[in-house]
């Protein structure tokens, strides 16, 4: 009996076959696909960020429209500290992820009351500060003509940076399993469990005894932290910060890419981006003018029709509750 | 000489004008089967908010095990083993008994910032989940979502989980409120048998369920408690009576 509890238990959280063939894929694909490193490196990258995203929305329940203010703290941490301290990208990346976890526990006390919509202003309020932060203080940022002049050294002293973004890509890829790896373990962990009995019922989660406000904030500045990461990436292998990195369409954009693949599900992030990127690259070589009217319908239609039955053509024309 | 685990003494909420509680006191003794009763809006819900501290008294204070735990914030209570049930289910939809368990006894456990191991990686844990599961007769759905448990198990599983946190002093609120007569006697059952030692704080407006279990009784009117005895003395009380009987109206307002 105990054996069957502890069977049952340990099961979701193992590692299910197909989890290694799609990491393998993953990192076959700068090799298979060497001419598209740079998209590669792209959706790494988003797919990140989208992880960071899931730790508070899917897992926790919070809703956030303003994630990208530690997306973009980590970018411009990350080329500032290229720009004036040293070049080497993992301090660099080491340093952006240390900045917006510092930011996401002092914003994680905005969160703590109030209902969704009160988040998800306050969340997309955060997002617009930093972003006119950015613009004003040009000085140190280059306001609206972004930060300029990044250069980056050598990945561990010897991968250059080269301009086929080979060593973007895996960089971005390896960062993002590593970090994969660790929310993986933590959502199928004790902590994890009880962000998700947060999530589901927050007065009783308190009735046994979970200190629901010390969780909310640790979770919210992980998740900044992991943003940060996701941004740090983008502004090393690019080269460049941006205003661009705090803008709202940026904390859009990702949470679409949840809602494309899936929240409370970690592999979500990764299928959204894919799809996402994918979808916004096509289209907008397909018709560089209108290509968000495609995605816009496809996600009305997912959402309306559902994820599972689009996977699943033959039930189209099945009436509803049959079979 | 019996031990009082949970004591408190001159309890007063106010909200505005309103008094809510007036000058509640009650001490539960160790293992203690305690009944509060009273009628609707006798205050009953405001004094268990109280206790849990989802409310701070106006005046008052409440000990448990002789601390004061009267500013404790409520998870803060229940680390140090006061638990209640609530009278409308509040589970965790989306996961199963198990993991609800599980994840109760792993904070408990002082388990809860724990990240890096599975969940159910203790073995102590596991150990405790099968046990509640089979006391509770949960053990055939414990791995289905909790949102498509029959209302019965639901109910098992908000004591269940109570439980789980290894309570001194338990507040079932309304256990068998909404149950129906089929699921109704394994209810019953686990109720009658939960652990001797922990101190049981009951309300119910069923007063078959009052009289069958409880071994004393506190009887609440218009926040203020009306009297206190065992179960002869509270069923023999002629002011409970006509609190019960609908005379209750005036006999409430002398004591406001």
């Amino acid at each position: 009996m105990t054996n069957a509890t502890r069977k049952s238990l340990l099961h979701t959280s193992r590692l299910k076959p197909w989890e290694p063939v799609l990491w393998l894929l993953a990192f076959a694909s700068p090799l298979l696909l060497s001419s598209h490193a740079l998209i590669i490196n792209e959706i790494a990258i988003v797919a990140l960020f989208a992880i960071s995203l899931d730790l508070i929305l899917g897992y926790t329940g919070i809703v956030s429209l303003g994630h990208a203010a530690f997306f973009g703290m980590g970018a411009y941490a990350a080329a500032l500290f290229a720009k004036h301290v040293m070049p080497d990208p993992l301090v660099g990346l080491a340093f952006a992820i240390g900045v917006s976890t510092l930011l996401g526990a002092v914003c994680s006390l905005t969160i703590m009351r109030g209902s969704d919509l009160t988040r998800l202003m306050v969340t997309l309020g955060m997002g617009l500060i930093l972003m006119e932060l950015a613009n004003r203080l040009d000085w140190l940022t280059g306001g609206a003509d972004g930060l300029q002049g990044v250069v980056m050294g050598p990945l561990l002293g010897t991968f250059e940076f080269d301009l086929s973004g080979r060593t973007a890509a895996y960089y971005s890829l390896c960062i993002g399993l590593v970090f994969f790896v660790l929310a993986r373990r933590l959502v199928h962990s004790p902590f994890g469990a009880t962000l998700m009995a947060i999530r589901d019922n927050r007065l009783r989660a308190m009735a046994i005894g979970i200190p629901v406000h010390s969780r909310l904030a640790l979770v919210y500045t992980v998740s900044a932290g992991v943003a940060g990461a996701a941004g740090a990436l983008l502004a090393q292998t690019t080269g460049f910060a941006s205003l661009d990195v705090f803008d709202f369409h940026r904390s859009a954009d990702v949470m679409l890419v949840l809602v494309v693949g899936g929240v409370g599900w970690l592999y979500g992030g990764i299928v959204g981006a894919v799809v996402f990127k994918l979808m916004q690259d096509t289209l907008s070589s397909i018709t560089p003018q209108y290509w968000t009217f495609w995605i816009g319908l496809f996600l009305v239609v997912l959402v309306l029709v559902g994820r599972e039955r689009l996977l699943r053509p033959w039930t189209w024309f099945r009436k509803r509750g049959g079979a | 000489m019996t031990q009082t685990v949970l004591q408190a003494s001159g309890l007063v909420m106010r909200f505005g004008g309103i008094t809510a509680t007036n000058n509640v006191t009650l001490n539960l003794q160790k293992g203690a089967r305690h009944a509060l009763i009273g009628p609707n809006g006798a205050g009953k819900t405001t004094l268990i908010n109280l206790l849990t501290g989802v409310l701070q008294p106006t005046e008052g204070r409440i000990t448990l095990l002789g601390e004061d735990i009267t500013q404790l914030a409520p998870h803060q209570r229940v680390q140090r083993g006061m638990v209640r049930t609530f009278q409308i289910n509040q589970l965790f939809d989306s996961l199963t008994p198990l993991q609800t368990l599980a994840l109760t006894v792993s904070q408990h456990q002082g388990l809860g910032l724990r990240w890096w191991q599975a969940l159910g990686r203790s073995a102590a844990v596991s150990e405790r989940c099968a046990q509640l599961l089979e006391q509770f007769h949960l053990t055939e759905v414990m791995d289905q979502p909790t949102r498509v448990l029959a209302y019965g198990k639901r109910r098992l599983l908000e004591i269940a989980i109570a439980l789980a946190c290894e309570p001194r002093v338990l507040l079932l609120d309304e256990p068998v409120a909404g149950v129906p007569a089929g699921e109704r006697e394994e209810l019953l059952q686990t109720v009658a048998a939960l652990p001797a030692d922990v101190s049981v704080l009951l309300i119910e407006h069923d007063m078959d369920l009052v009289f069958s279990f409880a071994t004393r009784m506190t009887v609440l009117v218009n926040g203020t408690v009306l009297t206190e005895g065992d179960p002869d003395q509270i069923a023999n009380d002629p002011e409970v009576k006509a609190v019960y009987l609908g005379h209750g109206e005036e006999e409430g307002a002398s004591h406001d």
